[in-house]
């Protein structure tokens, strides 16, 4: 498999490099570095998430975490190396075309649409599957405001399974914090994604609202959508984990399952035993 | 576990709520002239309706795409003068005029928007602000086209063997034109388009993952705001019969974002009642005259200090809350 770091990418739907898919894995991230100002927030890191898992990131604090998640999607350019999405190149390609080929996310620090009720918010992450041409919309026509009901609907019934069903009318400004991380959750499964990349959904969350989301996820992933996991939480992420990749210092520390990965000493020295 | 926050239903209106008020400025609208007994006071509804248009424009892209333009006056300009110079110099007929002064400010709004949208705060408003004051300079020294700094006569609006003319046809022209341009901004806030709009002014990285190309509505909220500024111009060309290159300046553009900012961001019947009151004061108050870009600047701190949702929304939300007392 030749792969060609950082060659442009053309953008276009017919630019993509095909890839002889050596196994299920739906991500792969091959040599990838980013480094801000000199210095290396990730280095040279490679791992491949299959399909249908749970795959946890985890490591200490400014370990990487949030900018593998902004390299995925394509919110960083990496300085250098690969990111592989369902066979196709993709590193390079601004986030908005990765959602379209099946990649959504979630914020570790809130992106809320404040500006819009709940259910907007869950209808944006619709748009994909919604007319976004600018005449129908000015018009009105009436196409479109039927599949813009549907939209509604479907949103509804997303808030309603990840348990945000009493905000339904609810404006995004007026609800807590634990219901806006579902919220984002929610906005996030809109768009029918295969990868679902979830950063640190339980952060300051209680213990029952921890369970509700843990619950979530699983459920999420039973219906076949992949997700990636960033949780400080090592009571969920054990848990609910296929698969955990341990990063430090921008480097992959350990792979494996989460019985391998919390047997590893390395982990343990560098971020368990900082636990707690 | 979580404690219950009060629930605040508003944003978009379901669709009884946008028919009602629909239905509420047709009456507004029709039943206005009644007030307005002599043609002063119609002229300066005719004026406050031209405002009006633009600024419900502008608030699609200010208001709801959280984008500033400080030089929408330049393509109120452009329509006026396409206007202009096509009916009266050339001859053409003015619906055609107007299209193609609609079309031109499309194109060149477009061709603008890709690179000074890619722009943030301070620097899109100068940026724009560049544009209005391009577009005034050329009006006033492309003498031979535009008559320079003293302006230049248009000749009427004629369309199907009919002259508009005097204030009272043009208060039932601007009247339909101002209904058509809210009924176009109501469906369109309300809609994937305008959540997607919306969605650019709530969080940008947000709106992109979940697959909004947020360059693209960006520049589309630019164009569609000075389309309507360029047929508004058009129109105010016809009606008035003289235009003059002050109406595309930069305190034009000025007054247009305060009316916006002062009647309510993000809210279309905000900016239209923005617009009618910082229309008809002036003519109320004669201190505003004297003083207009004074008084003009201190209304603007005034809201963004005391009322930064603008008089409408501020309003609605005082009433809710009574509501909920
Ligand atoms: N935009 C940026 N500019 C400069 N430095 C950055 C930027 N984003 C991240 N970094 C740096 O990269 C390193 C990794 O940060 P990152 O946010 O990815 O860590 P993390 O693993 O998500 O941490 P946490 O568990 O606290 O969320 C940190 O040293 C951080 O300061
Ligand atoms: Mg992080």
């Amino acid at each position: 498999m030749t792969m060609l770091a950082n060659a442009p990418i053309p953008h276009g739907e017919n630019a993509v490099t095909p890839v002889a898919a050596p196994s299920k894995a739906l991500l792969g991230v091959e040599n990838l570095s980013r480094e801000f100002g000199g210095v290396l927030a990730i280095e040279n890191l490679s791992f491949t998430v299959s399909q249908g898992d749970i795959h946890s990131i985890i490591g200490p604090n400014g370990a990487g975490k949030t900018t593998l998640f902004n390299l995925i999607t394509g919110v960083y350019k990496p300085s250098r190396g690969t990111v592989l999405f369902d066979g196709a190149t993709v590193s390079g390609l601004p986030p908005y075309k990765l959602a379209a080929r099946g990649m959504s996310r979630t914020f570790q620090n809130l992106q809320i649409f404040f500006n819009m009720t709940a259910i907007e918010n869950v209808m944006v992450g619709r748009h994909l599957h919604l007319n976004g041409r600018l005449l129908p919309s000015l018009f009105r026509l009436p196409s479109l405001v039927r599949k813009d009901r549907e939209a509604k609907e479907r949103a509804a019934e997303l808030m309603t399974s990840v348990g945000l069903a009493k905000y339904v009318d609810a404006h995004a400004s007026s609800m807590p914090y634990g219901a806006l991380k579902r919220l984002e959750i929610a906005r996030a499964l809109a768009s029918e994604p295969k990868l679902l990349l979830l950063d640190e959904p339980a952060a300051g969350l209680n213990a029952t609202e921890s369970r509700e989301i843990d619950e979530v996820i699983k459920t999420v992933a039973a219906s076949g959508v992949t997700v990636i996991l960033v949780e400080h939480d090592m009571k969920m992420v054990m848990g609910i984990s296929d698969r955990i990749t341990a990063l430090n210092y921008g480097r992959k520390l350990a792979e494996g399952t989460p019985g391998e990965v919390a047997a590893n000493p390395d982990v343990v020295a560098a971020y368990l035993g900082t636990m707690d | 576990m979580v404690q219950i926050a009060a629930t605040r239903t508003t944003a978009s209106p379901p669709i009884n709520t946008r028919l009602l008020s629909l239905a509420a400025l047709a009456a507004v609208i029709a039943t206005l002239p009644l007030a307005l007994t002599n043609n002063f006071h119609l002229d300066i509804a005719i004026l406050a309706g031209f405002n009006a248009i633009v600024c419900v424009g502008l608030n699609l892209l200010i208001g709801y795409a959280g984008q500033i333009s400080l030089g929408h006056a330049g393509f109120f300009g452009i329509g006026a003068y396409a206007s202009g110079i096509l009916v009266t110099t050339y001859g053409w007929p003015p619906i055609a005029a107007l299209l193609a002064g609609a079309v031109s400010v499309g194109v060149l709004s477009f061709l603008l928007a890709k690179p000074i949208l890619r722009l943030k705060g301070h620097y899109l408003a100068m940026a724009t602000l560049g544009i209005g004051i391009i577009v005034s300079i050329v009006l006033r020294t492309e003498t031979g086209l535009t008559g320079g700094p003293d302006g230049m006569m248009v000749d009427s609006f004629k369309i199907f063997g009919l002259e508009l003319y005097g204030e009272k046809t043009w208060y039932w022209v601007v009247g339909v034109v101002l209904f058509i341009a809210v009924w176009l901004s109501l469906n369109l806030i309300d809609s994937p388009v305008g959540r997607a709009l919306r969605a650019v002014h709530g969080s940008e990285v947000a709106a992109e993952v979940v697959g909004v190309d947020t360059a693209r509505y960006k520049v589309m909220a630019f164009v569609v705001s000075a389309v309507f500024a360029s047929v508004a111009g058009s129109l105010f060309a016809h009606y008035t019969g003289l235009i003059t290159p002050a109406k595309a300046d930069f305190f034009k553009s000025i007054e247009l974002v305060t009316m916006v900012v002062f009647g309510g961001m993000a809210s279309t019947f905000g900016a239209v009642i923005g617009a009618v009151l910082l229309t008809v004061l002036p003519q109320a108050l004669t201190v505003f005259q004297d003083y207009s870009q004074i008084v003009l600047g201190a209304i603007l701190m005034f809201t963004m200090v005391f009322m930064p949702k603008g008089l409408l929304p501020t309003i609605e939300g005082l009433i809710a809350q009574r509501r909920r007392a």
